[in-house]
């Protein structure tokens, strides 16, 4: 469902993107590149006062003629960003929310290995496997 | 290969089988025949060679024991078209023969050829299916599809005497007679642990390293025979054959149901597993922390990918902490992963924590398929896992620290009863492996502690490594010790312990020189008592018998380095106390010192002055590097500053006009 995935690191570096039709990833790196920008703007319109009120789900963020794109923003301001297929009107924004919160907690449990360092690229199969489940079925 | 004793077969006839290879391929060929000729356990050659002449095997079960020894499907192929079945259009007595000699070769891992069978080979296995085992041997093959060897075959092929797989097979049979139950188990029957052994085992030789070398090791697997000393001979000439291919590897598993046979944990590894924990963790029931894990874990030298994703595949709840079923899952799949098994896609079901917490209590009698490729450990033919896995991870866990002793009383903890003789002769093997273990071990944990230590030391201070140096820095300045708090003493006035540290030590020392001499005169008593004094104290580095006789020697005190300022210290209380006692001292001294050795008192100041003025010099030098590099760097700054400076006048000039007009 999800066209492209991506993580962000709190300092605007990608820790993991990946996108379902490998042919013209490039168009998804830009996007995800842009809307770093309306992330940060909604960050900061949210304001310092409401930090911990501060939702973590940032909704869309902004539409484009094929694609929706949108964001969440965690406590450790790392941004996961997820572009959709605007023709997959069914997709509702429980649906969004539920999977940022799958994504939240797969990258959790990335966080929990020993292992992993925080600001390395996540390369857990685990992680992996999770955002295959929930881009698939683009054809 | 020793094994293939007896006639041996050398060069000339294609087919000259050896008598053991008669009687086991007559037998086999009896039996894929369907002729009655194999009886349990007493296939008499006779009988059996008196079948074959007339009659041929059928397809189907020749077929079935082809696939029972276990070679891919690929060189199944060639040998039936080598032993010229398809040629001929049926397995007659010579092609079945052939055949079997082919198989017996590519188990050998000889390439199957013509000529192969002409050396002398061991005899092919066969895994066989229970009721087949039961019919032959009437012997019950062990229930999960064990693999069986032909038993009967041979007599003569044990020079490598095995007394632990008689012994294991012995005690086993008795256990396994019981099973004899009648032949006519359902066909279906017969496939499915067939097929099940050798799927499973196909899994575990596609993953093991020299692969067909593996499939025979669970064949080695003295099972079947209820004859106890016959069958006892194909395990032993297996060994011996292993032994020849310089094969350490050990015995297959037979009992598991799993196809997952490298997952299983054995209870020698289980109990290795657990004293590692219990080294991190003292409390079973709680859990190691991540990054003491990941310390331990590191140990492996495995890359942390690897072990990243070992992690994740063992720490099912991710909570970043590892109980003691999740360490012992992660340990296991390191060890394995050191062993060259790849990594599973996910964690085997025999490595799940509930799995492994219900299983902890009963002794595993499965064995894993770790063998030991690396380890050049003398394999026990044991078919059961025991100790192969062990001994494999203590050499594999030389590299982390390891209680050696532990280990070998987890060996004698065991409880499987029918090994005991087993364990006895591997103990015996063991204990030499181990021998040499516990050195290594000991040094080890010695040695990694350290590196433990080590290597917790620099992860704390990885983040304050600047301040630390600094701080290292700082600790330097100290050695240079400040000039001492002058106490206003005349005599220390003209000591001038200052210059000590300073440049003017030549200058003042060649002013003091000429005087050494000229020791009695009272006038110059304070230095000469304070040389003598400081002197006698400072001689730490120096005969202390210079000190009362040094007394010329005043400036040496000067010189002397750091550690005699305490001793200056207490000089200089004392030299009240002392001046009256100079006088005499100096007077016996200079005295004596004129009498006696007013030379070599000489000599010795001078030595002690060089030192002093090398020090000295030394000290200078540092600080003048300091100076030299804080000038430098000033001096970049006073650039930089002077840049910015014409930078800004320019444009101001450039405003001014503008504003001017």
């Amino acid at each position: 469902m999800a066209v492209c995935v991506a993580v962000i690191a709190k300092e605007n570096y990608p820790l993991y993107i990946r996108s379902i039709p490998t042919e013209n990833e490039l168009k998804f790196h830009y996007m995800v590149h842009t809307s770093l920008d309306v992330v940060d703007e909604k960050i900061s319109a949210m304001g310092k006062a409401l930090v911990d009120q501060r939702e973590l789900y940032l909704g869309l963020l902004y539409p484009t003629e094929d694609y929706k794109v949108y964001g969440y923003v965690t406590n450790s301001k790392v941004k996961f960003v997820m572009v959709v297929d605007s023709s997959n009107t069914a997709l509702r924004d429980n649906e969004i929310r539920s999977m940022f919160r799958k994504l939240h907690n797969s990258y959790t449990d990335v966080m929990c290995n020993p292992f992993y360092n925080p600001g390395d690229r996540i390369q857990s199969r685990a992680f992996d496997s999770m955002v295959t489940s929930m881009m698939v079925q683009v054809c | 290969m020793e094994a293939a004793a007896g006639g041996g077969c050398g060069s000339g006839q294609p087919l000259l089988l050896s008598e053991g290879e008669q009687q086991c391929y007559s037998e086999l060929f009896a039996r894929c025949a369907g002729a009655a000729g194999g009886g349990p356990g007493s296939g008499p050659p006779e009988a059996a060679r008196a079948v074959p002449g007339a009659v041929s095997a059928a397809a189907g079960p020749v077929a079935d024991l082809f696939r029972a020894s276990q070679l891919p499907a690929e060189t199944l192929h060639q040998i039936t078209e080598l032993c010229g079945a398809k040629r001929v259009g049926y397995f007659g007595p010579t092609q079945f023969y052939i055949a079997l000699k082919l198989i017996a070769a590519a188990q050998s891992g000889l390439p199957v050829r013509i000529e192969s069978i002409k050396c002398e080979l061991p005899l092919p296995r066969f895994m066989m299916s229970k009721t087949d085992a039961e019919i032959r041997f009437g012997n019950p093959a062990e229930l999960h599809g064990t693999k069986v060897q032909i038993p009967y075959l041979i007599t003569e092929k044990n020079t490598f005497k095995r007394m632990d797989d008689e012994d294991k097979q012995e005690t086993q049979s008795p256990t396994m007679s019981p099973l004899a139950s009648p032949p006519s188990s359902p066909p279906h029957y017969q496939r499915v642990p067939l097929s099940h052994g050798y799927s499973k085992l196909r899994s575990s030789t596609e993953q093991m390293h020299p692969a067909p070398y593996e499939a025979r090791q669970p064949l080695v697997q003295p099972e079947g025979p209820s004859s106890g000393a016959p069958g006892a001979k194909p395990p032993r000439h297996q060994a011996s054959l292993i032994r020849s291919f310089s094969v350490e590897r050990e015995p297959h598993d037979n009992n598991s149901n799993y196809p997952d046979e490298p997952w299983r944990i054995t209870e020698e590894q289980r109990e290795y597993y657990v004293n590692q924990f219990r080294s991190l963790q003292p409390d079973p029931s709680s859990f190691i922390s991540g990054s003491v894990a990941k310390n331990f874990f590191t140990k492996s030298k495995l890359s942390i990918p690897e072990l990243s994703y070992i992690w994740e595949l063992s720490d099912a709840d991710c909570d970043g902490a590892l109980t003691l079923p999740e360490f012992c899952a992660a340990f296991h799949l390191i060890v394995a992963r050191k062993n060259g098994y790849p990594l599973p896609e996910g964690l085997p079901p025999t490595l799940q924590p509930e799995y492994l917490q219900a299983a902890f209590p009963k002794p595993k009698r499965e064995c894993s398929l770790f063998d030991s490729y690396s380890e050049s450990m003398p394999a026990n033919q044991q078919p059961r896992e025991l100790n192969r896995m062990e001994k494999l991870s203590i050499k594999d866990m030389a590299d982390f620290p390891v209680p050696a002793q532990d280990v070998t009383s987890d060996d004698k903890q065991e409880q499987n009863k029918t090994r005991l003789e087993q364990n006895k002769t591997r103990l015996a093997l063991k204990s030499t492996a181990d021998e040499a273990l516990p050195k290594d071990m000991s040094e080890d944990p010695a040695t990694s502690k350290d590196s433990n230590s080590l290597k917790a030391r620099p992860r704390s201070r990885s983040y304050s490594s600047t301040s630390i140096e600094e701080a290292m820095k700082r600790g330097e300045d100290p050695p240079t010790p400040p000039p001492r708090p002058q106490k206003t003493h005349s005599r220390a006035s003209s000591l001038d312990l200052n210059k000590v540290f300073q440049p003017s030590v030549p200058a003042t020392k060649s002013g003091l020189l000429p005087p050494p001499p000229a020791l009695p005169p009272r006038p110059c008593p304070s230095q000469s008592e304070q040389a003598s004094e400081a002197e006698i104290h400072p001689q730490l580095n120096r005969a202390p018998s210079q000190a009362a006789d040094s007394s010329p020697t005043k400036k040496d005190i000067p010189y002397s380095q750091p550690p005699s300022k305490p001793i200056r210290r207490k000089f200089r209380p004392e030299n009240p106390a002392t001046e009256n006692q100079e006088p005499s001292s100096t007077v016996g001294g200079p005295a004596s010192a004129a009498t006696g050795k007013p030379h070599t008192a000489v000599q010795k100041q001078s030595s002690k002055q060089k030192k002093a003025i090398q020090t000295a010099i030394r000290k200078n030098k540092e600080a003048n590097a300091v100076l030299a590099r804080l000038n430098s760097e000033l001096q970049q700054q006073l650039k930089e500053v002077h840049q910015e400076r014409i930078a800004l006048e320019n444009q101001l000039e450039q405003l001014r006009p503008v504003t001017v007009l």
